[in-house]
C-alpha cells in the first residue's frame, strides 16, 4: 500500500510567493527591504540637494579650527585658541564629570532610601515614599532650575563673610558656599621632586589600588584559613592599615597639603571653586535618580523569596551572615540590570545642562560649535555618535554581567 | 470511673473568669507607637531624626505658604503688604502671581476670550478616555472615544469642521473596504486595498470636499496657531498624542524585535537602539535644526508637529523594549498553545500573546508615558513655551522680576498631580488583571 505524501507536483507558482509560508516570508522581508531603501535613498537625495542650494558641504574640517569661546570650567588645558575638537573633548570630560559624580551620589542615596523605605518604622518609610514620589512624579528639568535658583538665591554672597561679624561663615573654616558657588579646600603637593599634579595624582590612585588589591588577597587568605580550621583570623585593622598607610606616606612623602579658600578681595581665593552649575546639575540628577534606584533596590530587596531568609535562619545563620551571603546575592541580580540603566539615564540626563548653562558636551559641541561654524548636520551626527557609543558601551557592560550571573538552567 | 474522679479533684470552678481588658502595653495606640516607632535604639534614633526633618520643613514652609499674600499686581506690591502685615523680616509667599498669571500657565498666549475650548475639550477627552481607561463605563463611549481625536483637533485649533470631518472619513472609507471588498477578493488584496483607497482619497478629494462642504454649509471656528499655545495646555497636547501615538507604534517595533524575519528584526533592533542611545533633547534639538535638510526644499511644518513626532518615535521605542520584556517572560507554551490551534501569526498575536504580554508590562507601559509627560518641558529649550518657559517669560517681566518658588510650586503640583495619578492607575489596573493568587 502506498500513501501519497507529496501534492502534485506543478511547478512553480508566483502566487505561492504570497500564500506558501516557505517563501512568504522571503517576499515580505524583499518588499521592506525595498521601501526602506527607497526611503533611506529619498532622505539622502534630499539632503544632498539641500546642501547644494544652501551651498554647504559635508566635512568635518571645523574640528581642526580655532574655536575662539572660552569654557568656564575645564578638566584639560584650554583656551579660545584651541580648536573646536579640543573644545569637544572638553566637553565630554564635563558630562563624563557630573555622570561619573551623579551615578555615585545617586547609588548611595537610592540604596539608603531603598532600605529605609522597608524599614519598619513607619514615620521613615513614609518619608521616605514621599522622597521618592515627590521626585519621581515632576520633572527633572524642574528640579534643576529649582535646585539652582536655590544655589543663587538663597546663599550669602562673598561679601557676607567679610567683617569682624560677618553674616555668613564657612563650613569647618573649610568649605565656603556663596552664591558664586561652592570652594572647597585643594590639595596641592610641596616637594621639589612631585611638580606634575596629574603625575602625582596618577601615584596615588596606583598606589590605593595596590592596597585594595593586597587586600582582596588578605581576605581571601583569611577566607581559606577559616575553611582549613573553622577559626577566621581577625583582620580588620590589617585592612585598615593597608588602606590608610601606603597612601598616607606617598602623600606626605609628597608634601601634601591643603589650600583652604579664603576671601581675597571681593571673591574668595585658593581652594578649588565648585561652579553652582555644576553643583545643581549634579545634585538634581542625584536626587531623582536616586529616587527611581530606591525603587529598583525596594523591588530587589522585597524578590527575594521569603523562605530564602527562613531556610537561612534555620540553618542557625546570623542575620548579618545572611543578609550578605543568602539576600544579598540574590537581591542584586534583579538590582544590577535596571540600576545600570539608570546610570545610563542620569548620563543622557546631565544634556539637561543647557536649563544651567554647564559646559557639557551639548553645550560644546552640540551648542556654540553649531552656531559659530554653521555645521549643524556635522555637529549633531558627532554629538548622536558620542551618546550612542557611550550607551551601547554600557549595556554591553551590562550584557556580560547578565551572562555571568544568570541563573543556570537546563 | 469518671465520677470517682470527680471525687478525687479538691476544687473544681464552674464559672468562668471575667475576660479582662489587655495590658496597656499590648493594645491600641501604645502598641502601635511602641512597635512601628520606638522599638529597638536604631528605631528610636531614626524616629527623632525624621521628626527633626519634618519639622524643619514644615516649620518653613508652613507659614510661608498659608500667610501668603493672593491680591497684589506685582512683587514689590506683595512686599509691601507683607510689610505691614507681618513685618519686613518674615518670609512669606507671593501667591499673587499665580492668581494674576495662572492663564497664561495654564493656556500661554492662547486668545483669552477663547478659553472655553481648550476647557471644553478637556472635558472632552476625560469622557473620550473614561471607556478606554475603565471598563465600568458602557461600551457604545469607545465610538465617541474615536471620533475625540478629530473634535478635539477642530476646537483647540479652529478652522472649519469638514477638515477634520473629511479626514476622518477617510479611516470609514478604509473599513467599509475592508468590510467588503476582503470577503470578495481574499484576505491580502482586501488589506491592500484598504489601505490604497483612503490614501488616494486623502490625496486627491478630502481637500475639496471638504472646500465644497464648507462653502455650503460653513462651520468654522477662529483659527488658532500652535505658537500661541503654551503652558499645561501644550504639556497636554504634546503628552497625550504622544502616548496615543507611540503605543502601538512601539508594540509592532516589539513585535519587529521578536520576528524570525532577519532584515525586519535588525532594522527594528537598530531603530531602537540608536533613538534609545541619544537623548531626547539631542532628538529635539535635530527636530527643530536638521529636519528641513532630510525634507523636500520647501516643506515647511509646524515646530510642534515635529516635536510630537519626535516624541512619539522617542517612547516608542522604549515602550518597545517594555514589551519585548512582557513577551520574553511569556511561557512558550503559549505560544505553542496558539501555533497548535492553528492560529496565523496575527491571530494568535491578537488573541493570545500580546493580551498576557502587555498585561505584564502595564508598569513598565505606565512608566515610559509618566516620563514622556515630563519629558514634554524639555520643549523649552526649542522655542516652545511649556510650564517652565513661561515661568521665565513672567519672571522677565518688570513687575514678577525675583520670583522663583511660587512659580515652581504651582508646577510642580501640577505636574505631581497628573503623573502620580496615573501611577496609581496603574496599580488599580495591575490588581484588577491580577489572575493569580486572589
Amino acid at each position: 500500500m502506498t500513501t501519497m505524501t507529496d501534492p502534485p507536483g506543478q511547478g512553480f507558482r508566483l502566487s505561492q510567493l504570497i500564500y506558501d509560508t516557505r517563501y512568504r516570508s522571503l517576499t515580505i522581508q524583499v518588499v521592506a527591504m525595498i521601501v526602506l531603501m527607497l526611503l533611506f535613498s529619498w532622505l539622502v537625495s534630499n539632503t544632498i540637494h539641500n546642501l547644494q542650494t544652501l551651498g554647504k558641504d559635508f566635512d568635518f574640517g571645523f574640528l581642526t579650527q580655532p574655536s575662539g569661546y572660552d569654557i568656564n570650567q575645564r578638566l584639560i588645558e584650554y583656551d579660545s585658541q584651541s580648536t573646536h575638537g579640543r573644545a569637544a573633548v572638553v566637553g565630554i570630560l564635563n558630562t563624563l564629570l557630573v555622570a561619573v559624580l551623579g551615578c555615585a551620589l545617586a547609588t548611595v542615596l537610592g540604596v539608603i532610601a531603598g532600605v529605609l523605605r522597608l524599614s519598619n518604622n513607619w514615620l521613615v518609610s513614609r518619608l521616605m515614599a514621599v522622597y521618592v514620589e515627590g521626585f519621581r512624579n515632576v520633572p527633572l528639568l524642574l528640579w534643576i532650575v529649582l535646585i539652582f535658583a536655590l544655589m543663587t538665591e538663597s546663599t550669602p554672597a562673598p561679601r557676607a563673610f567679610r567683617g569682624d561679624t560677618p553674616d555668613a561663615s564657612m563650613l569647618f573654616d573649610a568649605v565656603a558656599i556663596t552664591n558664586r558657588g561652592v570652594y572647597i579646600p585643594a590639595i596641592h603637593f610641596a616637594s621639589p621632586f612631585f611638580t606634575n599634579g596629574l603625575f602625582n595624582w596618577l601615584l596615588i590612585l596606583a598606589v590605593l589600588g595596590a592596597s585594595i588589591f593586597a587586600i582582596s588577597r588578605l581576605r581571601h587568605w583569611a577566607t581559606e584559613k577559616q575553611e582549613a580550621t573553622g577559626d577566621r583570623p581577625t583582620t580588620w585593622y590589617l585592612i585598615l592599615g593597608l588602606l590608610i598607610v601606603p597612601t598616607g606616606l606617598l602623600m606626605l612623602l609628597m608634601g601634601a597639603f591643603l589650600d583652604m579658600p579664603s576671601l581675597q578681595g571681593f571673591n574668595f581665593g585658593g581652594g578649588v571653586h565648585l561652579r553652582n552649575s555644576l553643583i545643581a546639575l549634579w545634585l538634581a540628577l542625584s536626587l531623582y535618580t536616586g529616587a527611581f534606584i530606591a525603587e529598583i533596590v525596594r523591588g530587589g530587596i522585597l524578590a527575594v523569596n521569603k523562605g530564602q531568609t527562613e531556610a537561612a535562619y534555620a540553618l542557625g545563620i546570623r542575620p548579618s551572615t545572611t543578609m550578605n551571603l543568602v539576600i544579598l546575592p540574590q537581591a542584586l541580580r534583579v538590582i544590577i540590570p535596571p540600576l545600570i540603566s539608570q546610570f545610563l539615564n542620569l548620563t543622557k540626563n546631565s544634556s539637561l545642562a543647557i536649563a544651567v548653562g554647564y559646559m557639557d558636551v551639548r553645550s560644546t559641541l552640540g551648542g556654540i560649535t553649531i552656531n559659530q561654524t554653521g555645521r549643524e548636520l556635522e555637529g549633531m551626527l558627532l554629538l548622536g555618535l558620542f551618546y550612542l557609543v557611550l550607551s551601547l558601551l554600557i549595556s554591553g557592560v551590562m550584557n556580560v554581567y547578565n551572562a555571568s550571573v544568570k541563573l543556570k538552567e537546563r | 470511673m469518671s465520677d470517682t474522679h470527680a471525687q478525687t479533684v479538691a476544687y473544681v470552678r464552674e464559672t468562668m473568669v471575667e475576660q479582662k481588658e489587655p495590658p496597656l502595653s499590648q493594645s491600641g495606640a501604645y502598641k502601635w507607637i511602641h512597635e512601628n516607632m520606638f522599638s529597638t535604639p536604631l528605631n528610636v534614633i531614626l524616629t527623632v531624626v525624621s521628626l527633626f526633618v519634618i519639622w524643619t520643613v514644615l516649620s518653613h514652609v508652613l507659614p510661608w505658604a498659608v500667610m501668603g499674600i493672593w491680591d497684589a499686581d506685582s512683587l514689590a506690591q506683595c512686599r509691601e503688604i507683607r510689610d505691614q502685615l507681618y513685618g519686613a523680616d518674615a518670609s512669606v509667599a507671593c501667591w499673587a502671581v499665580i492668581s494674576e498669571r495662572w492663564n497664561q500657565l495654564l493656556f500661554g498666549f492662547y486668545p483669552p476670550e477663547l478659553y472655553w475650548r481648550p476647557v471644553l475639550a478637556f472635558v472632552l477627552f476625560l469622557a473620550a478616555i473614561a471607556p478606554v481607561l475603565f471598563a465600568s463605563v458602557p461600551r457604545k463611549m469607545l465610538w465617541f472615544s474615536a471620533a475625540a481625536p478629530f473634535v478635539l483637533y477642530w476646537l483647540l485649533w479652529g478652522g472649519s469642521l469638514w477638515g477634520p470631518i473629511a479626514v476622518a472619513a477617510g479611516f470609514a472609507l478604509g473599513a467599509v473596504v475592508m468590510r467588503f471588498a476582503a470577503p470578495a477578493l481574499g484576505a491580502l488584496a482586501g488589506v491592500l486595498l484598504a489601505i490604497l483607497v483612503p490614501l488616494l482619497y486623502w490625496f486627491l478629494i478630502s481637500g475639496p470636499l471638504a472646500g465644497a462642504l464648507n462653502a455650503v454649509i460653513p462651520l468654522e471656528l477662529v483659527n488658532v496657531r500652535s505658537n500661541d499655545m503654551g503652558g499645561f495646555m501644550l504639556a497636554m497636547i504634546i503628552g497625550v498624542s504622544g502616548i496615543a501615538l507611540s503605543l502601538p507604534l512601539g508594540i509592532v517595533l516589539a513585535l519587529g524585535r521578536q520576528s524570525d524575519l532577519f532584515i525586519i528584526n535588525k532594522c527594528s533592533v537598530f531603530f531602537i537602539e540608536v533613538i534609545r542611545g541619544v537623548p531626547l533633547i539631542v532628538w529635539l534639538f535635530t527636530a527643530s535644526l536638521l529636519l528641513n535638510y532630510f525634507l523636500p526644499p520647501g516643506t515647511n511644518f509646524d515646530l510642534m508637529l515635529r516635536v510630537i513626532i519626535m516624541v512619539t518615535l522617542f517612547s516608542s521605542a522604549y515602550i518597545a523594549e517594555v514589551v519585548r520584556g512582557g513577551l520574553a517572560a511569556l511561557p512558550k507554551g503559549q505560544y505553542e498553545a496558539a501555533d497548535a490551534l492553528g492560529l496565523d501569526y496575527w491571530k494568535s498575536m491578537r488573541l493570545i500573546i500580546l493580551p498576557q504580554a502587555l498585561k505584564i508590562s502595564i508598569p513598565g507601559i505606565v512608566n515610559t508615558f509618566i516620563g514622556l509627560f515630563k519629558d514634554t518641558t524639555l520643549v523649552v529649550f526649542i522655542g516652545l513655551l511649556d510650564p517652565i518657559g513661561l515661568s521665565n517669560a513672567i519672571r522677565a517681566s518688570t513687575d514678577w522680576n525675583g520670583i522663583y518658588w511660587e512659580l515652581f510650586v504651582f508646577i510642580g503640583l501640577c505636574f505631581f498631580i497628573f503623573c502620580f495619578s496615573m501611577g496609581r492607575y496603574s496599580l488599580f489596573l495591575e490588581k484588577k488583571l491580577r489572575r493569580e493568587h486572589r
